[in-house]
């Protein structure tokens, strides 16, 4: 119901023959020259999967997200803090929003992808499968998980699918504000009273590991990163974006005076980098498995939202379509003298 | 902040202040908690959204309040560190969510007074009062509109969508006498000039909801009795539970800075 029809797909050959060879070329050609695809423009049907499931699975990150931050909105303890959380939650919802149109470009509807989502066929990133426990996880998700996310999303900014790229740039100015807001959260409680100052210590020791895992896994193990960079939809490797975090947080944390929870973490001079331990990736396998603390719950509020809002979405169509009926009554009587 | 409630004293200036204040707080709290829940993503972020303007509004009237009191108070003190017994909202925005028909009917009923209370607060003689009034006012205009429209698909919908229209129309009606009440603090503040005269908005609330009730194929309950006693701390148990998660990390760390 939502998908505009911009896409009249333009069969390259039914045979697949050299017409659709010189397509790919052509395409090929134009995303080495840094043009944008639109979408109208011919494109392969494996950039439009990959892109589909990238932009949804993306829409479906900021929904799921909304859960674990929105935990918090009614506990927040200021009225300030109150205010900003909310606003940031429904600037998640607002990112959701914005990206599942850019999917829909591609050709897929957003009921169809929601659905997708509610039946298990889509993932959403694996950080959203913990648990908020405390205040002090609001101010580590915003500076942790929005940082992580916008290491990832900034060279998106410059992904060859145009209406992605666009989307990425409004996404990434406003999450480089949550992560100010959620470091100022911790530099606020690592200066408040000693039980403020371990619920960080804490938050801290919980998020760290999951945040590391969100780039997914190690380069050698990814499955889409070849074809994906080829495209310019992916510009820098999973291992290139951890590390980049990694040395950009581990100060950040340092000047909070916390301490992460990593023995192995360590400066290497000659490289400039710090380098880090190993990472558990038998506990990212199995929250992408479903296995997580929060999947199952965070599933569960998804389509009990979804099936608690059926009927007002059945009145809203249900009166449109009155409303529409009574327009076409209206104007068809004839007109009085 | 001291780990004890406020005591306060209250001049009918601060107890006409705290009742807009605590109605604006309360309301954004019921509404907040859709965040995340709403039947569709456009009403999460509209829901979200008129509870950050009632957040908003919440802020500026305590601010006031705070001035008002003196003492070093700040807006804080007066969210998380009164009881329950101290709150001054209407009963009526401290009513649950109930399903999405009873969240659209009590901000229906709740803007067809407050919207045209702003406006007519605009005019006050205090400036203070007058300038947040001409901020929110733009806000519960929205507000009304919002829901008015959600009011007039749900009760023009479907059969289920009217029926529990009507049903939480039926619920709420009993909440709606408060919102009219003149108590001695609130008529000596009409008297200066302070606040308008909330029996004075009566026929235009009636007149609001008949129009928008009567696009929806609904209509207004009869009067029937009328529950009351928001405004001076008699409340429903619904806020004992709302303060409860509100106020629980002041609580629990009295004197933090957040």
């Amino acid at each position: 119901m939502y998908t505009q029809a911009l896409n009249a797909k333009e069969n390259p050959s039914p045979l697949g023959g050299p017409e659709d060879a010189q397509a790919a070329a052509r395409f090929q050609a134009r995303i080495d020259a840094e043009e944008r695809i639109e979408p109208n423009d011919w494109m392969p049907e494996a950039y439009r999967r990959t892109l589909t499931r990238q932009i949804s699975q993306h829409a479906h990150s900021e929904i799921v997200g909304m859960l674990p931050e929105g935990n918090w909105i009614t506990r927040a303890p200021t009225l300030k803090r109150k205010a900003a959380l909310l606003a940031k939650v429904q600037d998640e919802a607002g990112h959701g929003l914005y990206l599942y149109s850019a999917a829909e470009t591609l050709g897929t509807s957003r009921e169809e992808l929601v659905d997708q989502l509610l039946a298990g066929r889509a993932k959403y990133s694996s950080i959203f499968n913990y648990p908020t426990l405390t205040w002090a996880d609001i101010g580590a998700i915003g500076w942790l998980v929005d940082g992580a996310a916008i290491m990832n999303q900034i060279p998106l900014c410059r992904c060859s699918y145009g209406p992605y790229a666009r989307a990425m740039i409004r996404v990434c100015k406003e999450e480089s504000f949550h992560q100010r807001q959620g470091y100022e959260i911790m530099l606020t409680l690592c200066r408040g009273t000693p039980e403020q100052k371990a619920m960080a210590q804490d938050a801290l020791n919980r998020w760290w590991w999951p945040c590391l895992m969100m780039f997914g896994p190690p380069d050698a193990e990814s499955q889409h990163s070849d074809q994906s960079a080829k495209w310019k939809i992916k510009r820098f490797s999973n291992d290139e974006l951890r590390q980049k975090f990694v040395d950009a947080t581990v100060p950040q944390g340092q000047y909070l005076g916390l301490t992460f929870p990593d023995p192995d973490l360590a400066y290497d001079e000659a490289a400039g980098h710090w380098r880090y331990g190993a990472i558990d990736w038998e506990e990212f396998k199995q929250v992408l498995a479903g296995n997580g603390p929060c999947n199952r719950q965070r599933m569960k509020q998804r389509r009990d939202a979804h099936a608690a809002g059926a009927w007002v979405r059945e009145a809203a169509l249900a009166h449109a379509e009155k409303r529409a009926r009574r327009a076409a009554a209206a104007d068809a009587l004839p007109q009085a003298a | 902040m001291p780990t004890t409630s406020l005591s306060l004293t209250e001049t009918p200036l601060l107890a006409g202040i705290l009742r807009r204040a605590d109605d604006a707080l309360i309301l954004g709290h019921r509404l907040s908690e859709w965040c995340g829940h709403a039947p569709m993503l456009e009403e999460d972020i509209a829901l979200a959204n008129i509870a950050l303007d009632c957040v908003g509004q919440a802020r500026s009237f305590y601010a006031y309040a705070a001035e008002v009191a003196g003492g070093g108070l700040t807006e804080d003190d007066f969210a998380y560190r009164r009881e329950a017994g101290q709150y001054r909202n209407c009963l009526l925005v401290e009513q649950p969510n109930g399903d999405f028909a009873g969240t659209i009917v009590r901000q229906v009923l709740f803007s067809a007074f407050n919207d045209p209370y702003y406006r007519a607060l605009t005019g006050s003689r205090d400036a203070t009062l007058a300038a947040i009034a001409a901020k929110a006012e733009k806000e519960t205009a929205y507000h009304l509109r919002h829901s008015g429209e959600w009011l007039i698909r749900l009760g023009d919908g479907t059969d289920e969508s009217h029926a529990r229209a009507r049903t939480a129309l039926d619920e709420l009606w009993p909440y709606t006498g408060e919102l009219f009440e003149v108590d001695a603090a609130e008529a000596a503040l009409i008297e200066a000039g302070t606040l308008p005269d909330p029996r004075s908005l009566r026929a235009g609330f009636d007149a609001t909801l008949d129009h928008i009730l009567s696009e929806a194929t609904l209509t207004r309950p009869a009067g029937g009795w009328m529950q009351s006693g928001g405004r001076a701390g008699r409340h429903s148990e619904h806020l004992g539970f709302i303060l409860a998660d509100l106020q629980y990390l002041q609580r629990a760390h009295p004197g933090a800075t957040w």
